[in-house]
């Protein structure tokens, strides 16, 4: 049987990959933010999320322009600024993507049945290193991980997941919480390398999540190059699934949008009216779904944003989510004394550092 | 591995109607409206810390 024949009696040719922006062309908030690691949290690349706890060091993460020919023009860069060779016990420093429960639904992990997984990806570094790759079902607490080496060039690494049916009892949540999780151990402490990396599934034990790695914060030299990540149902990686742009961006949105900023001035806007001389209520639609109720952050401060309401544009005083949804985003703006009961209004970034981030990520 | 959130700030926004409509919070230095739906992260964490009692949200203005 031919690999592409076999292939195909195993995932599906569109939308088999469970990995969201694993070809690194979607970063909303940022491509490129210094000196992360004191907490964990998204900072550029949509979807993949930094998660660290207790180290010294630090790093760039930018969406750089490079990887494989073929799979994708870019990839995530990480690169050390601030060295750790002090490594506590309870350190730690993940690349992670959590993944919704019922993204993962046709694994069937948990009951009798229960599928192969494939994970795989592209990887380079400045030097050879050890590191891990774990899937961790987080609904059971079980988990299974793989040692992988860089070198210099672009690898692909390849790991083929066991089917895991557990105790026949126990599949993932069918929800829009996080159910699965594909961790990448950059840098860790023996409370997470101190026992034997558990290469099958297994309840979690903390000490057999991360054995035999390096540390990426051994040296300011050390760069981390990956992309082409893709999880797909069965036992063989296929090629990279290619997707078009809009689609990323797409599925990138469940989990955040960005109006404004990078896309423009007058890119947010927002319209209403003022219910009162002090306030204004203001609304715009989501782009699409959003994953649940998101977080609202105003960027650049209210001198990057005006009101307009009878008149000329006016800075307010301050920019709060009102009722933020998952279909609409509703803004209270506002300037003590200065608004006419009534009248109709609408709020707009005057520039690029003026934006209105939403976000509903895992 | 969970998110660990540093949440200095929170005190209830009022809507339109008067009622808790979001949380006002400063979390990891940032400032940021946080709605009232569980399965918002950072809602989630806000509900953690107030029940294990390291954070009180304050009424609104």
């Amino acid at each position: 049987m031919t690999r592409a024949r076999q292939n195909a009696n195993i995932s599906p040719a569109v939308g088999r990959n469970m990995i969201i922006n694993g070809a690194m062309n979607v970063a909303q908030r940022s491509s490129s933010v210094a000196g992360i690691g004191a907490a964990a949290g998204y900072f550029t690349l949509d979807r993949w999320l930094i998660d660290t706890a207790n180290s010294a060091g630090r790093l760039t993460m930018s969406q750089t322009a490079d990887g494989p020919n073929g799979i994708s023009a870019n990839c995530i860069k990480l690169d050390c600024t601030t060295a750790d060779t002090s490594i506590a016990a309870s350190e730690y420093f993940l690349l992670a993507q959590n993944i919704e429960g019922q993204n993962l639904q046709r694994i069937g992990k948990g009951v009798a049945g229960a599928k192969q997984v494939t994970i795989s990806f592209y990887v380079k570094a400045s030097a050879a290193f050890d590191f891990v790759v774990e899937f961790f079902d987080s609904d059971n607490s079980r988990h299974c991980c793989k040692l992988f080496s860089t070198t210099t060039d672009w690898t692909r690494v390849e790991f083929v997941v066991p089917a895991d049916e557990d105790d026949g009892s126990s599949p993932f949540d069918d929800d829009n919480a996080t159910s699965g999780r594909l961790f990448f151990w950059l840098h860790a402490g023996t409370t997470f390398t101190g026992g034997t990396l558990a290469t099958a599934w297994a309840n979690n034990t903390n000490a057999n999540r991360a054995a035999g790695i390096d540390s990426f914060f051994s040296s300011t030299d050390n760069n981390f190059f990956i992309t082409g990540v893709q999880m797909e149902v069965g036992p063989v990686a296929t090629d990279f699934e290619q997707e078009e742009i809009s689609t990323t961006l797409s599925k990138c949105q469940r989990y955040f949008q960005q109006l404004g900023g990078s896309y423009g001035a007058f890119d947010g806007m927002f319209s209403g009216n003022a219910t009162g001389t002090d306030l204004l209520f203001v609304t715009t639609n989501s782009k699409i779904t959003m994953r649940a109720a998101p977080t609202f952050t105003l960027g650049g401060g209210v001198s990057n944003h005006r009101y307009a309401q009878g008149g000329s544009d006016v800075q307010p005083t301050s920019i709060v989510a009102d009722q933020v949804k998952l279909n609409s985003f509703t803004l209270k703006v506002a300037h003590n004394g200065q608004v006419t009961s009534g009248n109709a209004a609408r709020l707009f970034n005057n520039g690029t550092d003026g934006f209105y981030n939403f976000d509903a990520e895992l | 591995m969970e998110n660990n959130m540093n949440i200095t700030t929170a005190q209830y926004n009022a809507g339109i109607d008067g009622k808790n409509s979001s949380v006002q919070a400063t979390i990891d230095g940032q400032e940021v409206s946080v709605p009232l739906d569980p399965a918002n992260r950072h809602y989630a964490e806000i509900l953690r810390q107030v029940e294990a009692g390291t954070l009180t949200i304050a009424d609104a203005d």
